[in-house]
Order: structure tokens, then C-alpha cells, then sequence
């Protein structure tokens, strides 16, 4: 059965930030056995464990950072605490290269006060070959694609949203995958052809956390079935890039699987058990960037091709869409960026869609509707930045705001304070379920 | 009667050739100061000093390939050390002498290459007193180009040039400019406000012999009203080093070679 019960994000990307992007990380290994060992895949550990990288290292260089991360809930949790997120972190990145092999671990460990709980978590663990015209990384490794600033049409991989609405800084929004890139590069075009044998479903906030809506509140018996890892189900992802008149375009394909559960009750009338399931889809995309004017204008779209649904007549699996995005950012004043998007996504199949789903579920709208602006001012020798960052929706009604100001105290140390909040809309729309959960963060960090 | 008047036009032709004009000399400093060789290298040091003498470190290798002539169309590959939180971000331009440039960021902890924009004139160039155009040349076409004089720094003999935007692009009225008459690089640069009051200095403190090519391998920007300063070394300089056109791709953006990020 299909619902909201997730989060019907499609969003995300990245923020400016000082010098002119945004901030990077720093990690490493550490060996603290009574840590819990979370999201550590298997590739990962075993190329960790194959190459030491003391062994093939002639170049090794170790960087970090020490974070501290706080998220007040302006309103108290539903288990009735008052922080959205709150803990410290080390990250270490090493870095370990030999001729045409490169070995790159980046590692966090932390504390959780809200769990009271330590873990260490892999964050990426690669092993690069270079050759002259194409090259290859094996391992858990971050991929991003397409154009949009925090919308995701053709950017099909893994997502942690509860790591952007309580806080934490942008690049936990990215979650890793365990699988295989291989990049080509003939005269012609740039290739990239990524494959992926172990699913990773999005992240989304944990219910004691944060106030989500559920049309099923009451059925507690749940069972979550991710793909098995298996040669049928392995991900499959093509992205073919070249300059064509001084824009870049791509086009993007991707057969794999929503990552976004979605709800199958065992019966409708009397649900004593959901199960929630990914199912399959195809993505075939196209997006093009440059320069226009006076600024840089952005335009991506992709067809959803939702393979389990085709007719759009089965309601627990999502119906085909269509999904664009229409960018455009520019300079207006020295240190002052602007950036505005406006996304649509078109519902294939609608009238099968409403005829077939079951009473008393909320219905999505046949064309959905997302506009952002992002505005970012840098100030002081670019030491302090002011951003604010907003999605609207014109077809469902909802918000969520984020103003952020971030300092940099010295070279190594910054901060920065921000504000997420959320309303508008039904109680089940994307931003609106999370009306209850504003929260005002805190971003700590010391880099070395 | 011709004839005469031929031989005596090409009698005076030497002299008017070697009397430079304000936009000659502007054209030979950027010829020496922004386009050397077929192409660049440098591991460049900013010191970006406050006024109360605090001071941020700036580390990067910027590589530069020229297309076509001097003035014409360059690309730029920038990779950088420091400080620890840009460290591996690489930035490209590819500039075009009358039309702004196209510009990538890539960014390592979401792996990541975007397209920015960005206005060359007013830009600071990573928050020093730099701007972009500070760093790869503004069009000689967006000024009136005068010699004003000629006069010594030290021991250079030097043009003084001043140069007055055309438009109200960027935030000085007019810009004198020494620049010496044996290599053109330019020893210093004074920025006048629109109230015609100097805010901002510049000055090539050391310039160094590499290849052939005498190359700034200091220089310093003072802005005389915030107090703010940044200094510059240019170390490891290089030219015609043979930089493939390749580097300059999104590949090479995202997994810079490490041959050229030495």
C-alpha cells in the first residue's frame, strides 16, 4: 500500500560555504572494539581488511576534525525529550596513494547523548585505479549526480534525511554505497557506470524523534523486506556526460529500487501486519547546465518508470512519474548569491491511481509542485556567512525555512547556528507532517 | 613626389612604432603578467592578514594553459592544501576574453562538481583582497587606458598608466598603474575610490627569473581603509611544462592527477 508514511522527499544537494563551496571532512580509523560497528559494509571491511594501507602507501596523509552537534526541539519529541540531535565526533580521512592505486578510508566515531551510545561508522572506504583513459573505485563510496540544490531527480542514490531536518552538517545528507564505478573516457564523451550488488534504502527521522505521519498508527507489527543481495537484484546506473556548446549535458539511467519504503498491509480491512518494501523502478534522465544570462541556469528531468506498476492500478506501489527541475543561480552583488528552482513532478496514470486507492488515504496531487530559493550573503573576508535556505510548495501549501549563520573563528575552527522550520499544508504533506518538529542547531567544529 | 613622401613616412615609421600608446603598454603588461608561456604552474601561499594581525592561510596549486594568443581565451585548474576545510576541493575556469567565464567547484565530501556563478570584477577571489580579475586579468577593452608619466620605483623605470573603467563596474574610479618598461610586469598599482581617494594598493615585492620569463613571485594588496592586507608567494613557478588538455574535466576535477598537485 502506497502512502507517505516516509517522507515524499526528492530533494537535496549543497550548500555554498567559505571560499566557495562547502565544508569537507576528515577521517580515520579507530580500532575501539566495545564501539558499535554501524553501516559498516562488507566491501568496505574486506578492503580495509585486504590492503592495509601501510602496506601499498608511499604518500599517506591523515586529516580530521573533532564536531560537536546539537539540535534543540522547539517543541518536546513524542518520547518527550527536548533534542532533536546531540553529539560529539571525530572523523579521520586517510589517504594512501602509490603510483596509480589510491586507498581512502573515512571513518567517524561518536556519542550520541540522546541514546547514550557510541558507534563508528565507515563513512566511505575506496580503492581507486587510474589508468589514462579510464579508471575504477571499489568500495563504499559517496556518488552524486544531477543539478539540483537539494532536489534529487537523476541523484537516485542513498539519502539521510534525518540527518538534514535535525541539523547536522550537509554532507551527512549523503550516505555512501557498497559497490563498483568504473569511469571511461574516450574522446567523445565521459562515462560513468556504477554497480550496485548491496541495497541501501534513504534514512528517514526516527519516530521518537520526530512527529511523522502514519495513516496506520495503530498497526505496531511492522516488517521492513530490503532486496536481497543477489545478481537479479544488483543496481545498474549509466551516467554519459560531454560539453555541448558550452553547456554540460548528461543523460542518466537507472534500473534498481525506490529507496523510499513503501506500506503493504496484510489486509486491508482488518491490518494486523504491514510490511514495508522497495519496489522497483527505472529512471531515464537528461539534464544540461551553463551559462545564461549573467548567471548559470540548470534544467534536469528524468522519467520514473515504476516497473512493478505499469498500469498505475496496483495503489501499494507508486505510479510512473515525470520529474524536472528548472534552475537558475547568479551573483548579484559581490559576496551575495542567489539561487532559485522550481521542480514538478507529473503523476502518470491518475485516474487509475484515484480509482484504485483504497478510502481514507491521503491522495497525492497529479502534478506536485516545489520551489526553492536560496540566498547566501558572505561577509568579513568571507569569515562569516549569512544563507537562508526555503522550499515552498505551491500545490500542496507547505514550507520549511532554514536561515543559518556560520563563523569562521580561525582556519581550523568554525561554527554555525541554524534554524529549521517546518508547516503549511495537510498534516500528511511532505513539510507539513513535520510542523512539530522546528528545531534551532548548533554545528561545532575543529579541523585539522 | 611620392616617392619622397613614401621614404620619409618610412623613415618616421621606427619612432611612432616605439612610442607606446596607454592601451600598448597595458597590452604587453598583461602579455608578461597574465599570458607567459604556453602554459603555468605554481604552488601559491596567501596570507590573508587582518587588521589586527590575525592571519588565515590560503594554500593551492594553480596550473594555467593559454589558447591562442595573448589575450585570448585560458583555463585554469586550482587544487587546494589549505586550510583543512577546502582541502581537496579543486576549482576550473575556463576564461574567454569578452564574455564571463565558465567556472566548476568540485566538492570532495559529497562528491560533487557544480557549475557557480560569479561576477569577476567584485569578487573576492577565497576571501583574500584579491579579486578574480586580480588574479587572471581584466579585459584591457573595460578601461580607457592613459600614460599619464614616466618614473622610477627604485631601480625601474616605469610607465604610469591610468586606467578608467568605461563602466561603473567595479569599485575603483580609476587605477594608476607603475608598470616597468624592460619586462611590463607591473611594480605597483594604486586603486583610487569614487571619491578619488586611494583604498587600495598593490606591489610586487620580488620578481624572479623562471625559464626566461621574469615572474612575480611576490606581491602584496593593501586595502588602506579596512586595514585589511594579503600577501602572496608564488613558489615552484614553471612554464611550457606540458599540461595535457585533458586535465581540465570534470575527471580530473574529481580525482586530480597527482603529478600535477605536487
Amino acid at each position: 500500500m502506497k502512502t507517505k508514511i516516509s517522507l515524499k522527499l526528492s530533494f537535496l544537494r549543497m550548500q555554498e560555504s567559505s571560499i566557495f563551496g562547502s565544508s569537507e571532512l576528515l577521517y580515520f580509523w579507530i580500532p575501539v572494539p566495545c564501539l558499535k560497528l554501524a553501516g559498516t559494509g562488507f566491501m568496505a571491511m574486506t578492503i580495509s581488511l585486504l590492503f592495509p594501507f601501510h602496506a601499498m602507501a608511499s604518500d599517506i596523509s591523515i586529516h580530521g576534525f573533532l564536531q560537536g552537534n546539537y539540535s534543540y526541539s522547539t517543541t518536546e519529541n513524542p518520547d518527550g525529550g527536548d533534542f532533536k540531535w546531540g553529539e560529539e565526533r571525530i572523523q579521520l580521512k586517510i589517504d594512501a596513494a602509490k603510483e596509480q592505486f589510491r586507498l581512502f578510508i573515512k571513518a567517524d566515531a561518536s556519542y550520541d547523548h540522546i541514546d547514550e551510545d557510541s558507534e563508528l561508522e565507515l563513512r566511505e572506504t575506496y580503492i581507486d585505479y587510474t589508468a589514462s583513459k579510464w579508471d575504477l573505485r571499489l568500495g563504499r563510496q559517496i556518488i552524486t549526480w544531477g543539478l539540483g540544490d537539494l532536489i534529487f531527480i537523476n541523484d537516485v542514490f542513498p539519502k539521510d534525511y534525518e540527518a538534514f531536518f535535525s541539523g547536522r552538517p550537509l554532507e551527512y545528507l549523503k550516505k555512501g554505497i557498497d559497490g563498483i564505478k568504473v569511469g571511461v573516457y574516450p574522446e567523445f564523451a565521459s562515462f560513468e557506470i556504477i554497480v550496485i550488488p548491496f541495497f541501501e534504502s534513504n534514512n528517514y527521522p526516527a519516530p521518537k524523534r520526530f512527529y511523522m505521519f502514519d495513516p496506520m498508527p495503530t498497526v505496531t507489527n511492522r516488517e521492513e523486506n530490503e532486496p536481497q543481495t543477489a545478481f537479479k537484484n544488483t543496481e545498474f546506473a549509466l551516467r554519459a556526460y560531454r560539453d555541448i556548446a558550452g553547456f554540460d549535458a548528461s543523460v542518466y539511467f537507472y534500473r534498481g529500487y525506490f529507496r523510499k519504503p513503501y506500506m503493504l498491509p496484510d489486509n486491508l480491512n482488518n491490518t494486523t501486519k504491514i510490511t514495508l518494501f522497495y519496489p522497483e523502478v527505472s529512471v531515464y534522465g537528461a539534464s544540461l547546465q551553463g551559462r545564461m544570462l549573467d548567471g548559470v541556469l540548470s534544467l534536469e528531468a528524468g522519467h520514473y518508470d515504476s516497473r512493478e506498476d505499469r498500469s498505475g492500478t496496483d495503489w501499494t506501489v507508486p505510479n510512473s512519474q515525470t520529474r524536472f527541475l528548472i534552475g537558475y543561480q547568479r551573483q548579484i552583488w559581490e559576496d551575495f548569491t542567489a539561487g532559485l528552482q522550481y521542480y514538478g513532478e507529473y503523476m502518470h496514470d491518475y485516474s487509475d491511481y484515484k480509482e484504485n486507492q483504497p478510502a481514507g488515504l491521503p491522495r497525492d496531487k497529479r502534478f506536485y509542485q516545489l520551489a526553492t530559493i536560496r540566498l547566501t550573503q558572505f561577509l568579513m573576508h568571507q569569515t562569516l556567512k549569512l544563507s537562508l535556505f526555503s522550499f515552498y510548495s505551491p500545490s500542496d501549501g507547505d514550507y520549511m525555512l532554514n536561515p543559518e549563520l556560520k563563523y569562521n573563528f580561525s582556519d581550523n575552527v568554525w561554527a554555525a547556528i541554524g534554524w529549521n522550520i517546518f508547516g503549511g499544508g495537510e498534516e500528511w504533506s511532505q513539510f507539513g507532517q513535520l510542523a512539530q518538529n522546528d528545531n534551532i542547531y548548533l554545528q561545532l567544529r575543529y579541523e585539522f | 613626389m611620392v616617392r619622397y613622401l613614401l621614404l620619409i613616412f618610412i623613415m618616421i615609421l621606427p619612432f611612432n612604432a616605439s612610442a607606446q600608446t596607454g592601451d600598448e603598454v597595458v597590452k604587453k603588461s598583461q602579455a608578461a603578467f597574465h599570458y607567459q608561456g604556453k602554459d603555468f604552474k605554481a604552488r601559491v601561499i596567501m596570507k590573508l592578514i587582518s587588521k589586527g594581525g590575525k592571519e588565515r592561510l590560503r594554500e593551492l596549486k594553480m596550473l594555467r594553459k593559454n589558447y591562442g594568443e595573448s589575450g585570448g581565451d585560458q583555463k585554469f585548474f586550482m587544487y587546494f592544501f589549505q586550510p583543512a576545510d577546502v582541502k581537496d576541493m579543486t576549482f576550473m575556469v575556463y576564461k574567454y576574453p569578452a564574455k564571463d567565464d565558465d567556472r566548476w567547484l568540485f566538492v570532495p565530501a559529497i562528491n560533487m562538481v557544480r557549475r557557480i556563478a560569479a561576477q569577476d570584477k567584485t569578487s573576492s577571489f577565497v576571501g583574500s583582497d584579491f579579486t578574480y580579475e586580480d588574479i587572471s586579468g581584466r579585459d584591457i577593452e573595460d578601461d580607457n587606458h592613459t600614460i599619464v608619466k614616466e618614473e622610477k620605483i627604485g631601480e625601474n623605470d616605469c610607465y604610469v598608466i591610468k586606467s578608467a573603467p568605461k563602466r561603473g563596474d567595479v569599485d575603483y574610479s580609476y587605477k594608476l598603474s607603475w608598470i616597468d618598461k624592460t619586462h611590463f610586469l607591473p611594480i605597483k598599482e594604486e586603486y583610487y575610490d569614487r571619491k578619488g581617494e586611494l583604498y587600495k594598493v598593490f606591489s610586487a615585492d620580488e620578481i624572479k627569473d623562471v625559464k626566461g620569463f621574469p615572474t612575480i613571485a611576490k606581491r602584496t594588496m593593501k586595502n588602506l581603509q579596512s586595514g585589511h592586507s594579503t600577501e602572496v608567494a608564488y613558489i615552484k613557478s614553471d612554464y611550457n611544462i606540458g599540461i595535457e588538455d585533458s586535465l581540465f574535466s570534470e575527471r580530473f576535477l574529481k580525482q586530480p592527477l597527482k603529478k600535477w598537485i605536487e
